[in-house]
C-alpha cells in the first residue's frame, strides 16, 4: 500500500475511534477473573486452590499495571479461602475490598461478622 | 480498481455508518436523580432449558457494569449469603424485599435479569447459539425503576451488525479477549450479551456511573 494510502487509513482509523467515544482502555485489571467465577460455579467441590492460584495472579499482574482490581475480586477470594477454611486470609480479604471499595463497606461487615469468616 | 482504495472506501463507509445514529430518547429522570453508585445483581430468573444458564450470565457481568463506573457487588459472594439464608433459588431471591436488600448489602440500586435464550439451536446449514436477557434497575431505597432494556447475542451475526453502535463493537472486542479462556460458545455469547445490555454508552443503555471518566457525559445525564 503507497504510503500516503496508508496515512489516509491511519486518520480515518483514529477519527473512527476520537470521534464516536473513547478508546477502550480497562479501568482494571480483569485477567481471568470472570471465568475463574464460573469454574466456582461449575465445580463447587474442587478446584479451590487452583482458583485462589488464578486470583492471585491477577492481583500481582495488576501491582505490575499499576492499576486497580476489579470491584468484588478481593471479597471473592475471601470467600474462597473461607471455603478452604483459612478465616484469617478470608478476612484479610474481605478487609482489603472494603478498603479499596467503600460501596462495599457495610456488606464486607456483614460478611466479617458472619461464622464463615470467623472460623 | 487498486485493492487498498477500496480499503480506503470501506473505511470510510464504516467511519460514515458506524457511529451517531440518534437514538429515541429515552427517559433517564429517575436514573438521573437516583445516581446509583452500587449495583447489587440478583442471580438470574431462567427460563431457557438450560441449567448453567443464569450462572454463565450472571458469572460476566462485572466486566460491563463495574467498566461503566459502578461497584459491583460481588455475584458468587452475594449468592452464598443468600443460601446461608436458606434461599437457593432465584424466584426466592427475586422476592426478597427492598428493605432487606437494602439491610444486608447497603447497595444503591438492585439488578434484576431474566434469560429468555441461552444454547445451541442445531439448523440444517448453520446452527445458532443465541443469549437473550432482560434486565431492571431499581433504586433500593425508593423502589423506582432506573432503567430497563434487553439484549441478545448470537453466533450467527457479523461484528459490524452489533446493535451498540461502535461503543459497543469495542467493549465487546474487550470481553472477547476476556472470555476467551473458558471453551464453552455459549459462555462467551453470554458474556456478549451482558454487554450489549449493560455497558454504558449505548443507545437506550445505562448511563456511566461515578467510578468512570466518562460519568456525566451521556446525553442523558441531567445538569
Amino acid at each position: 500500500m503507497p504510503a500516503f494510502a496508508r496515512r489516509i487509513v491511519v486518520v480515518l482509523a483514529a477519527v473512527l475511534l476520537v470521534g464516536c467515544g473513547p478508546e477502550p482502555r480497562p479501568l482494571y485489571t480483569w485477567g481471568d477473573y470472570q471465568p475463574t467465577v464460573y469454574q466456582y460455579y461449575q465445580n463447587e467441590q474442587g478446584g479451590l486452590e487452583e482458583q485462589i492460584a488464578a486470583l492471585e495472579k491477577i492481583l500481582e499482574q495488576a501491582r505490575a499495571d499499576n492499576r486497580p482490581v476489579p470491584p468484588g475480586l478481593h471479597a471473592h477470594l475471601g470467600l474462597l479461602f473461607a471455603r478452604g477454611g483459612d478465616g484469617v486470609a478470608a478476612r484479610g480479604h474481605f478487609l482489603e475490598e472494603k478498603a479499596l471499595y467503600p460501596e462495599a463497606g457495610p456488606y464486607m461487615d456483614f460478611l466479617l461478622r458472619s461464622k464463615e469468616a470467623a472460623r | 480498481m487498486k485493492p487498498w482504495l477500496w480499503l480506503g472506501f470501506a473505511a470510510v463507509l464504516f467511519a460514515l455508518g458506524g457511529c451517531a445514529k440518534p437514538a429515541p430518547p429515552y427517559d433517564y429522570t429517575a436514573f438521573t436523580r437516583s445516581k446509583p453508585r452500587s449495583i447489587l445483581v440478583l442471580p438470574p430468573l431462567n427460563s431457557s432449558p438450560e441449567v448453567k444458564a443464569g450462572h454463565g450470565v450472571l458469572a460476566q457481568v462485572a466486566f460491563p457494569l463495574a467498566e461503566s463506573g459502578y461497584y459491583v457487588f460481588p455475584v458468587a459472594v452475594v449468592e452464598e449469603t443468600f443460601v446461608n439464608n436458606g434461599l437457593t433459588q432465584a424466584d426466592d431471591i427475586h422476592a426478597v424485599s427492598l428493605e432487606k436488600l437494602y439491610d444486608i448489602f447497603r447497595a444503591d440500586a438492585v439488578l434484576y435479569l431474566h434469560v429468555r435464550e441461552y444454547g445451541t439451536r442445531y439448523q440444517v446449514v448453520v446452527s445458532d447459539t443465541r443469549v437473550t436477557l432482560d434486565g431492571r434497575l431499581v433504586d433500593l431505597r425508593s423502589g423506582e425503576q432506573l432503567w430497563n432494556g434487553t439484549a441478545t447475542a448470537s453466533s450467527t451475526e457479523q461484528h459490524g451488525t452489533n446493535q451498540g453502535g461502535l461503543a459497543g463493537l469495542l467493549a465487546q472486542a474487550l470481553v472477547e479477549q476476556i472470555v476467551h479462556s473458558v471453551a464453552d460458545t455459549t459462555y462467551d455469547i453470554a458474556g456478549m450479551a451482558d454487554n450489549r445490555l449493560l455497558h454504558a454508552g449505548q443507545p437506550h443503555g445505562l448511563l456511566y456511573g461515578p467510578r468512570s471518566p466518562l460519568y456525566g457525559t451521556d446525553s442523558g445525564q441531567a445538569k
